[in-house]
């Protein structure tokens, strides 16, 4: 076994655990929501239309975008929840993720299991009044036991459906077999990320057989069959969950991490010193970048690394560039007194938005600043990673430059730089950082304008935090320690083709060199 | 005069423009066989559905046994009336026996006299006590039938409501069902009410014939009364089944046995 395939293996009974808890609540929560609708919709067709066409619209939603909105929707409950009754509640991680997905399930079983109760024949109705049952009795002991096949066979479907888009809850937070998928893809790890996707198709293979037992049993009178299917269905969450008994107390501190190679090292540096002086720690990797700062703010994490740049226009909202080091200072200021946030200093060097070009294709146009490229862009294809076109430093350096680009196309980062080596775009927007600019050939365009703001990266501590003299001992000797080159190494030797190193292999072998272990 | 087991007066049921039922009033003694006959969507089946409250009537009064129906809840009325119909509506998840006895389980009666009932019943249905473990779709369909007398029996009841009952049987199977039931319902003493629209049934069947047409009931009598009858409708009833016998006496011939040519 490869060591890539070791490592993977050692994270699944974590990974597994909590996918299947996620997956089994969603669906016994859907379950009991979807079969009240199902009969409330099978006895009244005036509601019959609205409760399926709303089931459908759900299932019209992304699951990705449906995981994503209920993050702020649930930060407005908590904020209200905590001003009503003084409690509040997490908003991101299993929460989010069980109510997306809970809802995702419905929509096979509403369906079901209305045509199920709907298709028992008129004669069997009649003689269910006709012997003197209820209308409750007739529910229980005709309807729904001659439609059980027709909503088992909803139920499969709908547990095939949960547990596949249960890995998209990795980027609200919650641990699941997606963390393979999404890590996976970040570094190019195509191992891990076949590793994810195979554990996941696996456990909806299994489920949807054991599943299919009871749908068996139920349409042929077989309590046996039914029975088994049950029982290895409850054998098999028992057996998942067990790890969960020890991996599932909550951490003393939470590592957050948004979702590229440099915040899993940076993320597995700082827990590994936290571990080193005697604290817990587990990393919540994979946060959106809107998410990451409100989750710290509001404690779900209790410390990330940020960038100078991207808090100064999306926390602060500003457009303005007065220089880094004023940048820097009115971030900290800012930050404390609005959110109680720690900014505790910046690591050293800066990940900072940079257009680049392939060596040759720029000094084939003569091209070396942004000035250069607003010259040319009318015949230039730009590409962006996924937020880039939706962010203020496009703006500003739009309105600084008067960019005409024939075209803009939109990438995961990964292919953003397939995209720009094999010419499929002229122009990406890179991170200074990058250990890629080097590694596939690439310039970086001067900004003479000034328009990008600095991209310092910066240790942010959450408000409840801000006191922890080991979290605060532990994250110093970081501050000013890393140098750029360093960084760009680092994140090359997880992000390049070959001879990769994981995150955290990466992490301590930076921390190596900069003699910092 | 004891009470009647069923009483009907003045009973008006309607659709929108649809007059289906128009002050229909019926009285049913026990011991009495009555057939309601008449041609599709006369009202006959309306009729007997006001009976076990399946339709509530729009005016008049039904009494069951002297209680006013609508007084009642209509499933406590249900379990304590018979009721038999073409499509039988056997529940296909539970076997034979637990088809029998569900209204008695409905009434809470504890698991063996449930049994001891069933396996009672499917004598007096003239069924193999080892059907009782079967599931109705191994049965055919006059044994599905009787097993559907059978459970309207089940929880003793002094009335049974018949609705074309026997109208999908082949030919052998409807007339010795026919002769089997018409046995149970004097030995038990039974109100029945048939719906039929085979006159031919109800002249074999019943002790009194009830003609509806139009919502009314035109006519109420014995077939020989019936007979009488100068109404043109109740005379265009008895033409079929005069014109039939006599068909059936020339073609056969006095000496014939009829179970021999079918």
């Amino acid at each position: 076994m490869s060591p890539q395939v070791g490592a993977a293996f050692a994270r699944l009974p974590e990974y597994l655990a909590w996918h299947v808890l996620l997956s089994a609540s969603a669906l016994g929560l859907g379950l009991l929501i979807s079969l009240p609708l199902a009969v409330a919709a099978s006895r009244n067709r005036h509601i019959r239309w609205p409760v399926l066409a709303g089931a459908s619209l759900i299932q019209t939603i992304p699951s990705l975008a449906l995981l994503a909105l209920f993050f702020p929707l649930l930060l407005v409950i908590s904020a209200a929840s905590e001003d009503l009754i003084g409690y509040g509640f997490s908003a991101l991680g299993f929460l989010p993720a069980l109510l997306a997905l809970t809802l995702y399930s419905m929509l096979p079983i509403v369906r079901n299991g209305t045509t199920g109760i709907l298709s028992v024949s008129p004669a069997i109705i009649q003689a269910a009044e006709g012997v003197g049952m209820t209308p409750r009795q007739r529910l229980f002991q005709v309807e729904l036991p001659l439609a059980a096949p027709v909503i088992m066979a909803g139920v499969r479907t709908a547990a095939v459906w949960t547990i596949g888009a249960a890995t998209l809850s990795t980027p609200v937070g919650q641990t699941s077999l997606g963390n393979y998928i999404f890590s996976g893809l970040q570094t190019e790890n195509w191992v891990l990320v076949l590793f994810g996707c195979g554990a996941s198709a696996l456990l909806a293979m299994v489920t949807d057989q054991l599943l299919g037992l009871i749908e068996a049993g139920a349409a042929k009178r077989d309590v046996k069959r039914a029975a088994i299917g049950a029982a290895g269905i409850l054998i098999g969450i028992v057996v998942a969950l067990t790890p969960l008994i020890s991996f599932g107390k909550p951490a003393s501190y939470v590592v957050g991490a948004k979702n590229f190679s440099e915040q899993y090292i940076l993320a597995e540096m700082i827990a590994e010193r936290i571990e080193d002086l005697g604290g817990e720690a587990r990393s919540k990797e994979d946060l959106g970048s809107a998410i990451a700062y409100r989750a710290l703010a509001s404690g779900e994490i209790d410390v990330y690394v940020d960038y100078s740049g991207t808090l100064w226009a999306n926390v602060l909202n500003r457009e303005d560039n007065p220089g880094r080091q004023a940048v820097l200072e009115e971030l900290t200021k800012q930050l404390a007194e609005r959110d109680g946030v720690l900014v505790l200093g910046s690591l050293g060097f800066e990940n900072a938005y940079a257009l680049a070009m392939r060596q040759d294709r720029a000094a084939a146009l003569g091209i070396t600043t942004l000035d250069d490229l607003a010259r040319r862009s009318a015949s230039l294809t730009m590409g962006g990673d996924l937020e880039f076109f939706a962010r203020p430093e496009w703006q500003a350096i739009n309105e600084a430059y008067g960019f005409d680009f024939r075209a803009r196309r939109s990438y995961q980062p990964t292919f953003m730089f397939r995209a720009v080596t094999s010419g499929d775009v002229d122009v990406i927007s890179a991170f200074s950082s990058d250990g890629r600019i080097a590694a596939d050939d690439l310039v970086t365009l001067a900004d003479p304008r000034q328009a990008l703001p600095p991209y310092d990266a910066v240790v942010l501590i959450a408000p409840d935090r801000v006191n922890d003299a080991r979290l605060l001992a532990a994250l110093r000797p970081l501050i000013g320690a890393i140098p750029v080159e360093a960084m760009r190494d680092a994140n090359y030797s997880v992000d390049r083709d070959v001879d990769k190193l994981r995150p955290v292999e990466a992490g301590r072998a930076l921390s190596q060199r900069l003699g910092l272990d | 005069m004891a009470e009647p087991r069923i009483a009907l007066a003045r009973v008006t049921k309607t659709y929108g423009a649809h007059v289906a039922l128009s002050e229909a009033s019926l009285t049913v003694q026990a011991g009495e066989f009555v057939a309601l006959v008449g041609a599709s969507g006369s009202g006959k089946t309306t009729l007997l559905k006001t009976i076990n409250g399946l339709i509530a009537p729009d005016a008049g009064e039904v009494r069951i046994e002297g209680e006013v129906v609508g007084a009642l809840a209509p499933h406590l009325l249900r379990r304590r009336i018979g009721y038999v119909f073409q499509e039988v509506g056997l529940f296909p998840h539970l076997t034979v026996a637990e088809n029998i006895s569900i209204t008695p389980k409905l009434l809470g009666w504890d698991k063996t006299r449930r049994a001891a009932r069933a396996a009672e019943l499917l004598d007096l249905v003239a069924l193999p006590q080892e059907m009782a473990s079967r599931f109705p779709a191994a049965l055919s369909g006059g044994q599905q039938q009787r097993v559907g007398v059978a459970r309207a029996l089940a929880a003793e009841p002094h009335i049974v409501l018949m609705d074309e009952p026997f109208g999908a049987l082949d030919p052998l199977t409807r007339d010795a069902l026919g002769d089997d039931y018409r046995a149970l319902h004097e030995r038990l003493n039974l109100a029945t009410v048939m719906v039929t629209h085979d006159m031919t049934e109800a002249l074999l069947l019943a002790d009194r014939i009830v003609v509806v047409a139009q919502g009314r009931l035109i006519a109420d009598g014995a077939p020989q009364a019936l007979a009488a009858s100068h109404d043109p409708d109740v005379a265009a009833l008895l033409a079929a089944p005069r014109r039939q016998a006599e068909r059936l006496r020339a073609r056969l011939g006095d000496t014939a046995r009829l179970g021999e040519t079918v």
